[in-house]
């Protein structure tokens, strides 16, 4: 057990929820079944050595570097047309150092030790720069060195499997998908990434790890009375193998997706009202994402995404952390990088920091943030938590790491209610499926949320179809607001492939577990304004 | 063009490649590709040097520089593409193999239309070297102008808070085919944006500016500005959300209009699923779709958009007006819906830079006009909820205020609004003289009518 785990579970009380994802999502049993963990490349040890000790000549305290090797794959494809298949690699180093609590970071592609050498003397250069402009230094929380090897426990690489066999079931799809009456457009498509990142510090960390993540879509446009109604399917993007996507079984269900557009041509624009809103999970984990997620950054809240993604109305951590009622008892929200099948999965994070579980609200509280290193010590003295919760990533050898979020889910409740249930209990409410339209304020705050299908429940049952449904509400009154939530057979795993944040700006994956849930009162708005 | 001076080097010397560099290059991927039927290389030279702050500090800076090639090949009627960024003659062939295998294992495409062979190209004069080599020291000094401006001009309590990035940027990208065509493009491009909050967290206020040429920027006025409006926006009061006129100024502008970009294709709207569809079949070109004085155009020699010559597939992008008078004169058109309808291609939207012009007034002119309104710095989160009308949501942010009788009389909380930047160029009241915003994008104030602020959003 590393020590940021022991310091987890010294400062959560009641971890009984916390465990329960991995009784939900387990990974593939038979580990000989899975792919093996490669080695780190002896060229990139070599390179990295040279980088650092170029750094450590210069002065620096603290140095790491990362060597990456992406590997990504994309096909996209229109009725029985390919629109584009295409591969691509990248290969390159990153170099980032302290001098005097002032950070510096250079990257290339030029792959050679001069190559690596000069990264590491521009990185020289930008720290020095840095320092004529600073109010505090950098200080960053201990981390035991590591060292070792993982990858994604996948039995299939996806990038792999053959552009014809991927190309072949995404037609399949779209074959399917046209013959529903009405639908004439088909997109389906598949992304692939497999990076292969050795990271190498100057205390002694040695890491390379191999991530494995894939994300299918699907969506079919039906056109009639001259208008057009879409449907996407929720396939969620995972950090999981090839088998995955059979999992999915896109021919076989295309036809159903399909159908979807078609009765959206037809659905009764909703009057817009408040109404209690039934969120499926496939819904649920965007709102997740965007209202806690982001929210409960630790760069945020301190105001270092001031200038781009904003700052959190979770804030000032003094003021929060075991104060802001966040939502009913019933709402724990989890940080997760060992989720089984996450996107956020690792072993070690981009500081070498062991991946971590921890709760950020607990029996609707806020309890704390994600953090990384150099953040670890602003809330230690609040959240007794002394070492980085591991959630440094950067998405290129040529970014900079920095403080992204790891999977963030709600946790099922208990008893086990279904979907079912949380309808037959509703007098009066709106039953949405899949993500669709998101924004959220810079503090997220306000949120309005569409979805992809709208249903109408009175007493008890689903009625009929709606269109035109947008969720409009206020962060902790929506929350708070939740009064019915799904029990652990209902839990599903949803996620973003290209999460922004940061100048320049960098993608995270990342995924967000949850259950079905009610929330009482939900403004609704009709979003067919047409002058 | 202006190519950087000291000859040609070696692939591993240099920042960018130049145009010979960029040709070897090209020739020896395509020379490898000799067994396919047809080739297309492009290459992506690039140069990137940021530096980022926060609480008056640098809290990152870095440098980063890379070189890919995409080699495209077809065979018969089927293709597919592969990237490397490693140069070296086995990486290379391997990529050119991998984009072989790719397209040989690619179905069929009805709709592939062979590589274009040798073209004419307008040579835009979008490089500037000063802003492309922009080192750490100048990019701190221009921090720390910032700062002290924005410290200077904060008035109040405590120091201001605040946080920004700086980027510039230096790339050459180069499209050559096996059919005899070379495209060769450089351009630089700089930006710098400052976010001022007061100490007491009632008030923020944002000020950007984006540039081919890094003199074109003040880091002093934009850390000014960017503090004049957190100090004037303290304590904001809720207006009743509603239907108000909103005077945008041209970042909030930008932030709206290029959102109309990907409606103006001509084959979703052929296909019945675009505001531009004509209903029972067609394009509304020819019709009125704006108020009859917007002009929005693309147009890559216009020297205060300097876009990009060419597009992905080499083809020249030259002057497109897309709505000339608020009338609809033009949709882009990929070659294939341009062989299939009839028409000439055009190449993707916003290829050669977007320009919406119109007026001659300043922002202060259409503040001074305007009896009771709501005026906007700029937007944030902007997600499309409807693509039949463009419609928009998104937030205020950073500086939202209101104006009665011609004076901006007090600081409002932001709001939340659904709109679509299509709709309202036909409530135009008033269009101001297009401003340089970022590189490659020029555009104005507007005063818009019943512009829907839907709700309120606490966020300051």
């Amino acid at each position: 057990m590393s020590p940021t785990r022991r310091d987890f579970l010294k400062t959560s009380a009641a971890t009984a929820a916390s465990l329960t994802v991995h009784d939900l999502v387990t990974d593939l049993p038979g580990a000989a079944q899975t792919l093996a963990a490669p080695a780190a490349d002896p060229m990139a040890l070599d390179l990295a050595n040279a980088a650092l000790d170029a750094a450590r000549s210069g002065g620096a305290s603290y140095a790491d570097v990362r060597v990456g090797r992406y590997r990504r794959q994309a096909i996209a494809t229109r009725e029985q047309q390919v629109l584009s298949v295409a591969d691509s690699e990248s290969y390159g180093l990153g170099v980032r150092l302290l001098v005097d609590g002032s950070w510096g970071f250079a990257a290339t592609s030029r792959m050679t030790r001069r190559g690596a050498q000069q990264a590491a003397l521009s990185a020289l250069v930008l720290s020095k720069a840095a320092r004529a402009v600073r109010r505090h230094r950098v200080e960053l929380a201990p981390a035991a060195p590591v060292r070792g090897t993982w990858i994604t426990p996948v039995r299939t690489d996806p990038i792999e499997v053959s552009i014809e066999d991927k190309i072949a079931l995404l037609l399949a799809a779209n074959e399917a998908a046209l013959k529903v009456k009405g639908v004439q457009f088909v997109n389906s498509g598949l992304q692939a990434l497999r990076e292969v990142k050795t990271l190498v510090t100057t205390e002694g960390t040695n890491v390379t790890q191999t991530f494995i993540r894939l994300g299918p879509s699907f969506s079919a446009t039906a056109v009639g009375n001259g208008d057009f109604q879409s449907f996407a399917e929720a396939l969620a993007p995972r950090g999981e193998g090839w088998e995955y996507v059979e999992s999915l079984k896109l021919p076989e269900n295309a036809e159903r997706w399909a159908s979807m557009a078609v009765q959206k041509l037809s659905a009764r624009s909703v009057d817009a009202g408040t109404y209690d809103l039934i969120l499926e999970p496939s819904n649920l984990w965007l709102t997740i994402h965007e209202s806690i997620g982001h929210a409960t950054e630790l760069d945020r809240a301190i105001g270092e995404e001031a200038n781009y993604a904003g700052t959190s109305f979770v804030a000032p951590p003094e003021k929060m952390i075991g104060q802001l009622r966040y939502g009913p008892p019933t709402m724990n929200i989890q940080a997760d990088r060992t989720q089984p099948g996450s996107l956020s999965r690792v072993a070690w994070d981009d500081e070498g920091v062991p991946a971590d579980q921890w709760l950020l609200v607990e029996r609707g509280v806020m309890k704390d943030y994600q953090t990384t290193r150099e953040q670890a010590s602003r809330i230690q003295a609040l959240t007794g938590v002394s070492r980085s919760h591991g959630c440094s990533y950067a998405d290129s050898w040529s970014s900079v790491q920095f403080q992204r979020m790891p999977n963030v889910s709600l946790l099922p409740g208990e008893p086990d209610v279904t979907l079912d249930d949380i309808v037959a209990a509703t007098a009066r409410g709106i039953v949405i499926k899949h993500d669709g339209s998101w924004s959220i304020d810079h503090q997220r705050y306000n949120f309005q949320f569409s979805g992809q299908a709208f249903y109408e429940v009175r007493n008890g049952k689903i009625v009929g179809m709606l269109r035109d449904v947008a969720y409009q509400a206020r962060t902790p009154d929506f929350w708070n607001a939740m009064d019915m939530i799904g029990g652990k057979s209902s839990y599903w795993v949803g996620g973003a492939f290209n999460d922004g944040k940061g100048e320049p700006s960098q993608s995270n994956s990342v995924s967000h577990g949850c259950v079905p849930a009610r929330f009482r009162n939900v403004r609704i708005l009709n979003t067919a304004r047409t002058a | 063009m202006s190519a950087r001076q000291g000859g040609p080097r070696a692939v591993e010397g240099g920042r960018l490649l130049s145009r010979q560099e960029a040709r070897a290059l090209a020739d020896r991927v395509l020379k490898m590709s000799a067994g396919a039927d047809q080739t297309r290389v492009a290459i992506v030279s690039a140069h990137n040097g940021n530096t980022r702050f926060a609480d008056a500090s640098i809290s990152t800076s870095g440098e980063s520089e890379d070189t890919s090639v995409t080699v495209t090949v077809t065979l018969g009627r089927r293709r597919a593409s592969a990237t490397t960024n490693t140069l070296d003659d086995a990486a290379l062939r391997r990529t050119v193999d991998l984009a072989t295998r790719l397209a040989r294992l690619a179905r069929e495409d009805p709709e592939l239309m062979p590589e274009l062979g040798a073209q004419t190209y307008s040579a835009p004069a979008a490089f500037v070297a000063r802003t492309a080599d922009l080192d750490p020291e100048a990019r701190a000094t221009a921090v720390r102008r910032a700062v002290d401006a924005a410290n200077a001009a904060g008035e109040g309590p405590g120091p201001l808070f605040s946080a920004g990035f700086l980027e510039a940027r230096g790339s050459a990208i180069a499209v050559a085919t096996s059919a005899g065509l070379f495209a060769y493009h450089q351009s630089s491009e700089a930006s710098f944006s400052v976010t001022a909050r007061t100490p007491e967290g009632t008030g923020s206020g944002w000020a950007g500016a984006g540039a081919r040429d890094w003199s074109a920027i003040d880091p002093a006025a934009i850390g000014r500005i960017a503090a004049q409006k957190a100090a004037a926006s303290r304590n904001p009061q809720a207006l009743e959300p509603g239907f108000y006129t909103a005077v945008l100024e041209p970042q909030a502008v930008n932030d709206l209009v290029p959102l109309i970009a990907p409606a103006l294709n001509a084959r979703t709207a052929d296909e019945g699923r675009s505001p531009f569809s004509k209903p029972g079949g067609g394009t509304r070109i020819g019709e009125q779709v704006a108020d009859a004085r917007v002009t929005l155009y693309s147009d890559p020699t216009d020297p205060r958009l300097l876009g990009q010559p060419f597009d992905g597939e080499g083809l020249p992008v030259g002057r497109m007006v897309w709505i000339e008078k608020g009338v609809l004169r033009n949709l882009s058109y990929s070659r294939f819906w341009a062989q299939k309808t009839g028409r000439q291609p055009t190449g993707p939207p916003q290829a050669g830079g977007l320009a919406l012009t119109g007026g001659t007034k300043t922002t202060d002119e259409l503040i001074a006009g305007c009896e009771r309104g709501i005026l906007v710095t700029h937007f944030f989160y902007i997600r499309s909820l409807e693509p039949r009308t463009v419609l928009q949501t998104g937030l205020t942010r950073d500086g939202t205020f209101l104006i009665e009788k011609g004076k901006i009389t007090r600081s409002l909380k932001n709001f939340r609004w659904n709109e679509s930047p299509l709709l309202m160029l036909n409530r135009l009241e008033d269009i101001g003289r297009p401003e340089p915003v970022a590189a490659g994008r020029l555009m104005p104030a507007l005063r818009i009518t019943r512009f829907d602020f839907s709700s309120l959003s606490d966020a300051v």
